[in-house]
């Protein structure tokens, strides 16, 4: 490390707060690899740290921690119940959902809620006017918190449902706002993503050099200028493709704070469940260097 | 006969296997259903002749010429999007749900929809047939209407142009976005890789399928990657009735092959990789998959 720079000891005093989230357009260009190597390298310098993993629907950043679990929280929401002795079959329910969650036939007196589409926005109620309409909880996933030595937290998500967003929103709650957090995104830039990013101080984007993920790696970039959100780039496998994303990273004045190379010895580690920065010292300065100038530019979190 | 190329987790390549098998033969309907992260026109450069505005969730928005600032919103509003901010209501573009009940529920008349106008449906002619794509706009939910629509444009598709096969490009996940991509297809193909992680969200994803009871089976790209983690995926998938069509091996020209706008098919059809995509296409597409069923003893 920088010889005559900021000693560690230094570093662990100052405590800085920064909700930093890992994302990218593409799925598969190494978010994972990032947050969990990312908060292994924060563990090391004493750093007060939590890892979030807010993909939901794929979370996979416990597989490269042994931490055990603390607690488990069973995320729900409610949906409607229909009385069918009180309905009417008038359809001012289904009229007032905008997710066609409700379906009713109504000279068959049939009425039916599909729960995997139910958003739990409440207006069926109010439109009930026969009070037919009560509600109970259905599970939508659970919310995992991991601790010892430190804190991971983890979102799953129970598989089919219509959205993760209230499990994501969860999870992130549950991190706090002490110390460096690391948001682990969902792939993408609909609504999870945006959940999980609108917290973050900064964003990392993770690609790779090749058409697709240049392509969505603009999306997400168009997508955060929207947001006013500030974000840098992590090129991962560097020498497959071509160079067309430099070119873009430079016209759109984003940062390169990281870049690694294609090496099938890096995927080995990665894809038997071990942490790269275990195996290069090399890598995990790397690593240290990036979190140490994003924390200078945008430390000290508002969220 | 409607093929999805799956896989759980983003990035194993379903893409590339998608694509390479959109361009074996010169009549199929190619499907690009995963709308978040659209790339598949970026290979094939479509000839667009429909182009179709979709319209995805709604959001609120006050007039504040009849606001009163009562809250009586901020009290029906189950998405926190509702805040009052020096005494002025304030409504959150980014938590609004679309669920439209402040709108409704308001004495003012002062809440308004707007359709949120920025997601399309393309449909047009590529060299090996027609394609059929979706683009979401940025921040849409991720629900699987725009799905279905794409579908149903390629089911239109193949229909009026006499073409039996169409190739659906699946989004990654497990989510309502799958389910509408696989629900009453003929085959789903899932990709996957040998790594932990993929291990992981194939388990996942093969929950979602067997739920269908649609025929399914699994490519494991790049296996040669981690040969262990490749035994362990097939331990797995031997032990839960699933099969393993095609191990594919990694290979450079994967990558240079899309950096040339072509599939590997089309730009290395000698190579073990397009070798096996077209034995795996006949095996599902003509059929000479053989299954043994067990023999009932009465």
């Amino acid at each position: 490390m920088d010889p005559e720079g900021v000693n560690d000891s230094e570093v662990e005093r100052v405590m800085p707060n920064l909700k930093v989230a890992i994302a990218s357009g593409k799925g598969g260009t190494g978010k994972t690899l990032i947050s969990t190597n990312l908060f292994h390298v924060l563990q090391l310098y004493g750093y007060d740290s939590t890892l979030v993993d807010c993909d939901a629907e794929e979370p996979n950043d416990m597989i490269f921690f042994n931490r055990d679990l603390k607690k488990s929280i069973k995320i729900g929401h409610h949906v409607p119940v229909i009385d069918t002795d009180k309905c009417v079959f008038c359809g001012k329910c289904r009229e007032y959902c905008s997710y066609n969650a409700i379906f009713i036939i109504p000279h068959a007196g049939i009425i039916k809620v599909i729960e995997d589409q139910c958003h739990s926005c409440g207006a069926c109620i109010v439109a009930c006017e026969s009070g037919a309409i009560k509600e109970k909880e259905i599970e939508l996933g659970e919310v995992h918190v991991y601790t010892t030595p430190s804190k991971i937290i983890e979102s799953m998500m129970r598989p089919g449902i219509a959205s993760p967003v209230k499990i994501i929103k969860t999870a992130v709650k549950e991190a706090g706002s002490h110390g460096i957090i690391i948001l682990d995104s969902p792939p993408g830039t609909s609504c999870p993503f945006i959940h999980t990013v609108m917290n973050a101080d900064h964003v990392v984007l993770v690609t790779e050099p090749t058409p697709f993920g240049l392509s969505d790696l603009k999306q997400s970039v168009e997508t955060l200028k929207t947001m006013n959100k500030s974000c840098s780039v992590i090129l991962n496998r560097v020498g497959i493709g071509n160079n067309e994303v430099y070119k873009y990273l430079e016209d759109e004045n984003i940062p390169i704070v990281m870049e690694i190379p294609f090496d099938r010895v890096i995927a080995g580690y990665y894809t038997n469940g071990e942490l790269v920065v275990n195996h290069s010292p090399e890598i995990r300065d790397q690593f240290l260097a990036m979190i140490k100038s994003i924390i200078e530019k945008y430390g000290n979190s508002n969220y | 006969m409607e093929i999805a190329i799956i896989s759980g987790k983003g990035g194993t390549g379903k893409s590339c296997v998608s694509a390479a098998l959109a361009t074996l033969s010169n009549k199929v309907v190619l499907a690009d259903c995963d709308v978040d992260a659209a790339n598949m026109y970026l290979i094939f450069h479509p000839l667009i002749s429909e182009e179709k505005i979709y319209i995805g969730s709604r959001k609120a928005i006050i007039d504040y010429n009849k606001c009163s600032s009562c809250g009586l919103c901020m009290d029906y509003c189950r998405f926190d999007a509702i805040s009052k901010i020096s005494g002025e209501i304030v409504i959150s573009e980014l938590l609004c749900d679309g669920c439209e009940l402040c709108s409704r529920i308001c004495h003012e008349e002062a809440i308004l929809m707007a359709n949120n106008q920025n997601s399309r449906l393309y449909a047009g002619d590529f060299r090996n047939g027609k394609m059929v794509y979706g683009r979401l706009a940025p921040g849409e939910e991720t629900s699987g209407k725009l799905i279905n629509l794409v579908r149903e444009k390629a089911k239109q598709a193949a229909l009026s142009n006499g073409i039996e096969t169409i190739i659906i490009d699946g989004p990654p996940g497990i989510g309502c976005p799958v389910i509408s991509t696989i629900s009453g297809i003929d085959h789903i193909i899932i990709v996957t890789e040998p790594s932990k992680s993929a291990l992981d969200d194939l388990k996942r994803a093969l929950q979602v399928v067997s739920v269908t009871g649609i025929a399914s089976s699994v490519i494991i790209n790049k296996y040669d990657l981690n040969i262990k983690m490749s035994r362990q995926i097939e331990e797995y998938c031997q032990n839960h009735d699933v099969q393993i069509v095609a191990h594919l091996p990694y290979d450079n020209r994967v990558v240079d092959a899309m950096v040339s706008c072509m599939s590997m098919t089309e730009y290395a059809p000698e190579t073990d990789f397009s070798k096996s995509i077209q034995m795996v296409f006949n095996r599902i597409l003509y059929g000479n998959k053989k299954r043994i069923y067990p023999t009932i003893c009465w």
